[in-house]
């Protein structure tokens, strides 16, 4: 049992700021605070690939004589980590995209708290 | 050459014209509209060459770089793909059709730019639609979500707040997609769809399977909007601007939609989605839960956009339940109702667009029968869609709730049929409160205001760019239905996967 968390303490810890992105994304009123939880959750899923592929005792995977092809054990994956690279770009363009959002709604409502925000917008919408 | 290469020529036509317009149109900003109608011109050409090569020799693979899959990304186009991606490209051209004079009169559009952003979210749903393999599904779906928060964001002063809050459920459903991929990647060892395929039935009782597919069906559902995942879309269709929304709620949902038929079906497999996991159950309970409540909450809305974006959460739910169906009927009338419900919501929104071009609002309340003397045009292409809604035949609409409901009678769920012929009550309800305001009048008017009436409701339609399209979209709704037949046996029964 204690090797089961042990043994998959990057998936745990994966685990545990997914919920807490989750959280935050959904729980909390304040738009950048969201935002926050949001990149949590991402992080934490590309923190998930990483150790998907991890592995001790195994070396980059780039030829090496010592090593040789038929031994692919001792090579790391290296696809998942690759694949984080275009999921972390993706991430950046989505936070500034959001950050720009954040930015042009305070100009606008001079407020980032949801409870008040939608008030505010009701009020619009009757007039 | 680039005949052979055609599978591949749609995004990247779209993906290098969306990265031209800025530079090309720094100057004159003219040409920025005149490049997106080639482009998507040319996408609609190429669209309507694939269906017809893919209908004649069967499936196209197109390797990317010539690497061959699973190692290398590869499109494909098979009869469901090139069909969806024919919709997507002829809406758009028609809408943007339609958007020459609109984008001038709204006020905080910069043209060019947005431009650009239009030609990247078409770029997004061709790749999600053509592409092979799973991450690179995910990448589009990315592109297409980002350009669209950009759109949604340019329309009132409400937008940027509807554009965050699709944004942070955008992203986390894009999250909760590339998770699933994860999982499926840890057991599989493959992205491409077809490899995971072969590979799957030996994994049919891995937890980590079933893992994989339940974050993915949550991934799309919200992508797609079923109904708890639903949310973001109302305010975001109602803030937008009238282009925006008119490109994406046609179009938007649908993806998800055929991103999740896609995975369940041609992936996953039909008999473990539906006879093991009873995935496909739960998505047809959820979608008849959120036809009913899209459709009640679209008779309680005053605003014309906001009626549509709830009256979107229910037709969604039409396709769902068609997909949750699983038998080859509902598949049928799933996928008739995607290019149906295309048709019916860009001519209702761009119908929307030009009231508020002419009248300066939509509000249902303040409409009344002048406007079908000023806009006559608008006002019939607007009946006729609303009928497609309802289902009247011969439009389009009738035929697609007419294959949903025979399979609801094959697999004797006689609920969900309840739940289709209640939700067209209900559809009747909201379009003819409509369509009574602008074609009967008031009891209380009697005669003597007859010549006021008469003074200010001569004909005054809108511009024929932005008239044309919305024209073409109804009666094509009309001619699409009676050609009902021609569709199904030609393109859609050749659609359905293997083992339904």
């Amino acid at each position: 049992m204690i090797n089961f968390f042990l043994g998959h303490y990057g998936y745990w810890f994966a685990i545990l700021l997914m919920c807490l992105g989750l959280y935050g994304a959904i729980m909390k009123k304040n738009l950048i605070k969201k935002l926050i939880g949001m990149t949590i959750f991402q992080t934490a899923i590309i923190i998930f690939f990483v150790a998907s592929s991890s592995k001790w005792g195994a070396t980059v995977p780039i030829f090496d004589e010592k090593i040789g092809v038929a031994n692919t054990a001792k090579y790391i994956n290296p696809l998942p980590h690759t694949l984080m690279l275009t999921a972390i770009v993706v991430g950046v363009a989505t936070m500034g995209v959001a950050l720009a959002l954040v930015i042009t709604t305070y100009l606008r409502y001079k407020t980032l708290d949801e409870s008040v925000l939608l008030k505010r917008m009701k009020k619009d919408n009757d007039n | 050459m680039i005949i052979r290469n055609s599978a591949a020529l749609i995004p990247l036509i779209l993906l290098f014209t969306a990265v031209s317009i800025p530079i090309v149109a720094l100057k004159k900003k003219q040409i920025a509209f005149f490049m997106v109608m080639i482009a998507t011109s040319l996408s609609v050409i190429i669209s309507f060459y694939n269906i017809f090569r893919v209908l004649k020799v069967g499936t196209i693979h197109y390797h990317f770089g010539g690497w061959i899959p699973p190692i290398g990304i590869e499109y494909v186009l098979d009869p469901l793909s090139s069909f969806i991606c024919l919709v997507i490209n002829v809406i758009a051209l028609l809408v943007l059709i339609h958007s020459k004079k609109i984008i001038e009169m709204e006020s905080n559009i910069k043209s060019v730019p947005y431009y650009a952003l239009v030609l990247l979210m078409l770029t997004g749903f061709n790749g999600i639609v053509l592409t092979g393999d799973f991450f690179n599904l995910y990448v589009f779906l990315e592109i297409c979500s980002l350009a669209m928060y950009g759109l949604i964001s340019v329309g009132g002063k409400q937008a940027p707040v509807a554009a965050f809050r699709y944004l942070i459920m955008g992203a986390i459903g894009g999250s909760f997609y590339l998770l699933g991929v994860g999982f499926l990647y840890i057991k599989t060892g493959s992205l491409n769809m077809a490899d995971v395929r072969s590979i799957i039935p030996h994994l049919y009782d891995e937890p980590t399977v079933i893992v994989a597919i339940s974050l993915m069906v949550i991934g799309f559902g919200i992508k797609m909007a079923v109904f708890p995942l639903h949310g973001w879309l109302p305010d975001a269709y109602t803030y937008a601007p009238t282009t925006s929304s008119a490109l994406i709620a046609p179009t938007g949902t649908k993806i998800g939609a055929y991103a999740m038929l896609r995975t369940l079906f041609f992936v996953f497999g039909v008999n473990y989605v539906s006879k093991t996991l009873h995935i496909t159950d739960i998505l047809a309970w959820l979608s008849a839960i959120g036809i009913i409540y899209g459709s009640i909450m679209a008779i309680a809305q005053k605003g014309m956009k906001r009626m549509l974006a709830y009256s979107s959460v229910s037709q969604i739910g039409y396709i769902g339940l068609g997909i949750g169906l699983c038998n080859p009927l509902g598949l049928i009338g799933a996928v008739l109702h995607v290019m149906n419900h295309a048709i019916m919501k860009a001519c209702l929104f761009l119908v929307a667009g030009n009231y508020r071009v002419k009248l300066g609002h939509s509000n249902i309340f303040k409409l009344n029968d002048n406007i079908r003397k000023k806009m006559p045009w608008t006002t019939a292409a607007f009946t006729v869609a609303a009928l497609s809604m309802i289902g009247i035949p011969p439009t389009l609409g009738f035929f697609s709730k007419w294959y949903l409901a025979l399979g609801t009678i094959k697999n004797s769920s006689w609920i969900f049929l309840a739940v289709l012929l209640i939700s067209s009550l209900l559809n009747a309800v909201y379009f003819f409160r409509v369509l009574e305001k602008v074609y009967l009048k008031p009891m209380s008017s009697n005669d003597l205001e007859e010549p006021n009436m008469s003074k200010n409701s001569k004909a005054d339609e809108v511009s024929s760019s932005a008239l044309i399209p919305v024209l073409i979209l109804s009666v094509a709704l009309i001619i699409l239905g009676l050609l009902n037949t021609i569709i199904v046996k030609g393109i859609i029964e050749k659609m359905i996967p293997a083992g339904m």
